[in-house]
């Protein structure tokens, strides 16, 4: 066959790193992974929550917490998903969760948003004492006692649960559940003024 | 006089023009169904009977549209697929439930990918044994969410034509795609004199239209300022019916223009701007202009690795200017510098008047010419056996009319078929492409026939995608139509053989088909008109006679079980380092 070899042809020396942007030394974005809280209200439906989370599993992004909750309007559920991923990830995440028929509105929450999580912590019931004193450094409360053990309840940001249960761990943590996290713009902004 | 005559007379007689079946009101979920479907336009249905089902079909037995009876329910999505990119209408597929259902999956995946327009119909057990493992119970919804648009389960009798309606307008609106409503048993035969309004899309899907105005007069600005331009025309652009605009724009300002393999025919193959279509198999010149581009106006495509191979070597140098009607492509593989999200006939119309100047390209065009010189696509054709495929292809394209429409099976075939055949119009290429699904070609076939009764059908098929769907060949033969199949017959799954020679050492397991049965008796046995072809000189007589004869005909072509398909472009590989041959390969 005629024509130059594969070595021998025209090309440019320009290249493109894998999320397809051009690497321009000036321009240079690195994308490191990043948290993003996105906000959904979707058709209150059978089956909506497996075809969102069916979304995210097979399209790889990176799930931290998905809660999803009612409204005050019963057709209207609303979701809190948090991820994390690099930037065009997160543009990408957000288009394909749009996409979805049952999907009403979606928005990336500002980082300055109300981010809240519920988490119980069931602690060893030896030294209630000790146990109160902790609780209420993190505004938590007793919700159960019993001869063994004490649930506590807290609420807070994700950091502030983290510690939590880091300062519980001196009282034997026997079990936590946490319920993800919840969250909505500041101010009078909603996600309804999107629809 | 048949039935049907018959009552079509009555229909013209009929002063409302209303027919018959819209007179009578609806009284079964299942007739809503049918109703749902007339209401929309839909004139065939590609299905197999089942114990679900069967209400529906009942409902069918009173209706004006055409069932087709299938052989297998991959057949009836595949048939339901080449209808929809033939026609433009979403095509439409019956099956049971349980296995019925699942059959049709692939069909479903495979027109998820390439976004045609289906509308499945399945059935399913009754509400109150749905989730008992009931006989021939599945999952359809949960099955098929990840391969469709959007799943319906239709839970009322009431609202089931409403969500049939709602299903075939999604198919069809914004960027294409299947659609599926699963129905259960009780609710098809479940009471209900509700009738299905117009067929809507949901009122959470908004397409957008146009692009934004700035937006677009930014990337014009860009495109008249470029070097080296280059249009890049998706499938999207057909899907659109934005052929005609992408002419208009190519031939006012002079760009070149690149196809996507799916994208074939949106601009004419002869045309001098034209330089046919881009990826691993695509021509030379195709790819060394993708690779030297500086300014890329990518429409209707997703950027399919197939196409790009690495990323990082995909048209490095280039601004690239999306146009997609799907906000959730810009970006997803090649970063957009200028996304114009709206329908591409609308936006190719936006750009042509928003473009301040045609850009000054003359000697790009005369580079890319020089590409087309130095890279033609070529092969090997000595005097004697084995025939070669390519020949085949060239010849029969040269000998069919202007606007044949051409079905694919997956392989080496399908790239042929694709490289030497020369399109020109919109909706004459229908073929598997995200999803490569052997078995697409015979059933393929039929819906594009069923769906252009008038133009001439051709199917390219290799013998081990022919043997996956062969049984589709006796619908052929009942419904009488005409086509010509080709099984380019290699005695391999050819695609397979040659990955294994170039990357396996040449250790070849499990491709070679010495056993494939003789194409052409099988042909007769479903009562179709078989021919066998072997030699060079009996190519256009063989073509012709298979052409000639009214009804479905297979030529079983003896091709040169060796070769291979070149340029080649290897997985992940650079666009602008393809293979012209094996030396090559191994260079790169
Ligand atoms: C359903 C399915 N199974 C397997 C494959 C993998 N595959 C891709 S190409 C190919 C070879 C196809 O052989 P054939 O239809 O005879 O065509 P040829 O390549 O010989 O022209 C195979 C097995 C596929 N694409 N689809």
């Amino acid at each position: 066959m005629p024509g130059p070899a594969p070595d021998e042809r025209m090309r440019p020396e320009g290249r493109r790193n894998e999320q397809g942007i051009r690497v321009d030394p000036e321009a240079e974005a690195t994308h490191e992974p990043r948290e993003a809280v996105l906000a959904a209200l979707v058709k209150h439906e059978p089956g909506v929550l497996a075809e969102v989370s069916g979304l995210f599993s097979r399209r790889q992004f990176n799930i931290e917490s998905l809660t999803v909750g009612a409204t005050m309007d019963d057709d209207v559920a609303r979701m809190t998903i948090v991820i994390e991923e690099p930037d065009p990830g997160v543009e990408q995440a957000k288009k394909q969760l749009e996409k979805l028929v049952p999907t009403i509105s979606v928005r990336e929450l500002e980082p300055a948003s109300t981010n809240r999580e519920l988490a119980l912590i069931k602690v060893d019931g030896e030294k209630p004492d000790d146990v109160n004193a902790v609780a209420e450094m993190y505004d938590g409360t007793a919700v159960d006692v019993s001869a063994d053990s004490i649930t506590v309840e807290v609420t807070g940001s994700q950091q502030k649960i983290d510690a939590a249960i880091d300062a519980f761990r001196q009282f034997d943590v026997q079990e936590v559940a946490r319920g993800g996290t919840v969250a909505l713009e500041r101010g009078a902004d909603t996600l309804q003024d999107d629809d | 006089m048949s039935e049907r005559a018959s009552i079509e007379e009555a229909d013209e007689a009929d002063e409302d023009g209303e027919t018959a079946a819209e007179q009578a009101p609806v009284t079964t979920g299942a007739q809503s169904v049918v109703r749902a479907l007339e209401n929309a336009g839909a004139e065939y249905v590609f299905g197999v009977q089942g114990g679900a089902i069967m209400p529906v079909y009942d409902a069918l037995y009173d209706s004006e549209i055409d069932h087709v009876t299938m052989a297998h329910e991959q057949g009836a999505s595949h048939a339901a697929d080449a209808y929809g990119i033939v026609s433009g209408e979403p095509g439409v597929c019956f099956a049971t439930s349980g296995p019925g259902a699942t059959n049709l999956v692939t069909g479903l995946a495979d027109a998820n990918m390439d976004s045609d327009p289906v509308i499945a119909l399945t059935g399913q057990v009754a509400t109150d044994l749905v989730g008992n493992d009931a006989f021939q119970e599945t999952d359809t919804v949960g099955i098929t969410q990840p391969v469709t648009k959007h799943s319906y389960f239709a839970g009322d009798a009431d609202t089931v034509g409403d969500d049939v309606g709602e299903a075939f307008a999604l198919a069809d609106e914004g960027r294409q795609g299947p659609t599926l409503v699963d129905l259960p048993k009780d609710v098809t035969q479940g009471e209900t004199d509700v009738e299905p309004g117009e067929p809507k899309a949901p009122d959470t899907y908004r397409p957008a239209e146009e692009a934004d105005d700035a937006n677009v007069q930014e990337a014009a600005d860009v495109l008249a300022e470029a070097d080296r331009p280059l249009i890049l025309s998706g499938g999207g652009v057909i899907k659109a019916e934005a052929s005609d605009e992408l002419r208009d724009f190519a031939r006012e300002y002079e760009i070149p223009v690149v196809t996507t393999m799916p994208g074939i025919g949106s601009f004419p193959e002869d045309h001098e701007l034209s330089l046919e279509w881009a990826g691993m198999h695509g021509t030379g010149y195709a790819n060394m202009a993708i690779t030297n581009t500086d300014c890329m106006l990518a429409i209707g495509t997703r950027f399919d690795d197939r196409l790009t191979g690495g990323v990082d070597s995909f048209a490095p140098d280039a601004d690239v200017i999306h146009v997609d009607v799907d906000p959730a492509e810009i970006s997803k593989n090649i970063h957009a510098d200028y996304p114009l999200i709206g329908d591409a006939k609308a936006v190719l119309r936006q750009l042509y008047d928003a473009m301040p100047a045609e850009p000054d390209a003359d000697e790009w065009r005369e580079q890319c010419q020089t590409w087309k010189d130095e890279y033609p696509m070529d092969y090997d054709t000595p005097d004697d056996e084995p025939l070669k495929p390519q020949y085949v292809v060239e010849r029969f394209s040269e000998l069919a009319d202007d606007d044949a429409i051409v079905t694919t099976g997956v392989g080496q075939h399908q790239m042929w078929a694709s490289q030497f055949w020369t399109f020109t119009e919109p909706r004459t290429w229908v073929s598997s492409h995200g999803l490569g699904t052997m078995g697409y070609g015979v059933p393929s076939a039929i819906g594009a026939k069923m769906a252009a009764p008038d133009q001439e059908v051709v199917c390219f098929d290799g013998d081990g995608s022919f043997l996956m769907t062969v049984q589709e060949l006796s619908v052929a033969v009942r419904e009488n139509l005409d086509i010509t199949y080709v099984v380019l017959n290699n005695e391999a799954v050819g695609m397979v053989r040659q990955w294994q020679d170039g990357f396996f050492e040449g250790r070849r397991m499990a491709s070679e088909y010495p056993w494939v049965p003789e194409f052409d008796k099988l042909a007769e046995a479903f009562g179709a008109r078989g021919f066998r072809l072997e030699d060079y000189d009996d190519v256009e007589e063989t073509i012709e006679a298979a052409r000639e004869y009214d009804g479905p005909s297979v030529v079983d072509a003896i091709i040169d079980p060796e070769e291979n398909v070149f340029p080649m472009v290897p997985s992940g590989g650079d666009n602008g380092l393809f293979a012209l041959n094996e030396d090559h390969l191994e260079m790169i």
